[in-house]
């Protein structure tokens, strides 16, 4: 399989992440849309680890080169998970005060 | 067409679909359940690039724990679907406009590298997303990157108790 069509696949996928956070107000689907673009570079990362992969395949047999690519995939599911239990108490702790999940209430931030 | 090509077509526009239904649909609780299905499909893109480790981890820590704590929160907020608070119209084009030129561009960036010309992705062959090659590297090379995570996982049980205790 060419690495090309990953690419455009995880392009596509990290894309219509940024439209939502773009066009949508409701913070836990901003949330998500984030969540989405953290996946796209996950598969990206495992397709360009199995490409790496398969040309030193052919040089020295037996080698387990492009293993830091999944590696580096693990560190940043567990990054994921601590971030989104921080981000969903923010999103609660807003909600409290605010009683609502809409983002546009966040712009009193800024004075 | 071998099998594997059809496979990779078949999840592909299903992780499409998917997302773009996580978008589309105006309940919370429809756009993480569609979030779920984008999980499994990316799970099972893994499973066809053989990072079966990977996989399995995906479908345990995304589509289990993740996803069950954005239901639980929606669930414990209870946010009215009537108030769904709509975006100006030109700010939604202006934002799928902008995404869209964003994916144009790099696909036409990716069309021109020559570097990418004629590489092949491995999918059935390679063993190196298997748990053993990946937990030699893990406690071996990746030792103190692994213990600072636990650190992370620490401050940030920390973090959410505080928050959520105001």
């Amino acid at each position: 399989m060419p690495i090309q069509y990953y690419i455009y696949l995880c392009l596509a996928l990290f894309s219509i992440g940024v439209i939502g956070v773009l066009t949508r107000r409701n913070a836990i689907i901003v949330f998500m849309c984030i969540e989405l673009m953290l996946n796209a570079v996950n598969l990206l990362l495992v397709a360009f680890s199995k490409m790496f992969h398969g040309a030193a395949l052919q040089v020295t047999p037996g080698t387990t080169a492009g293993i830091d690519a999944q590696i580096f995939v693990f560190f940043i599911m567990v990054v994921a998970a601590a971030e989104v239990s921080v981000g969903l108490a923010i999103i609660v702790m807003m909600f409290r005060n605010t009683h609502s999940v809409d983002i546009n209430f966040l712009n009193r931030l800024k004075n | 067409m071998s099998t594997l090509e059809i496979l990779f077509y078949a999840l592909s526009a299903f992780v499409i679909i998917s997302a773009i239904m996580v978008l589309v649909s105006k309940n919370p609780i429809h756009s993480v359940l569609w979030l779920i299905l984008v999980f499994f499909a990316i799970s099972g893109h893994y499973i066809l690039l053989n990072a079966q480790f990977l996989a399995i981890v995906n479908i345990i820590v995304y589509a289990g724990a993740i996803m069950v704590l954005f239901l639980f929160v929606i669930m414990l907020m209870n946010v009215k679907q009537e108030n769904e608070f709509k975006k100006h119209l030109l700010v939604k084009f202006i934002g799928v406009l902008s995404g869209g030129s964003f994916l144009v561009l790099l696909v036409a960036l990716v069309k021109q590298t020559v570097q990418l010309q004629g590489q092949k992705v491995l999918l059935k062959e390679g063993n190196i997303g298997l748990i053993h090659p990946l937990g030699k590297a893990l406690f071996t090379d990746y030792v103190v990157p692994f213990e600072i995570s636990s650190v992370l996982f620490l401050s940030a049980m920390v973090g959410a108790v505080i928050i959520g205790k105001k």
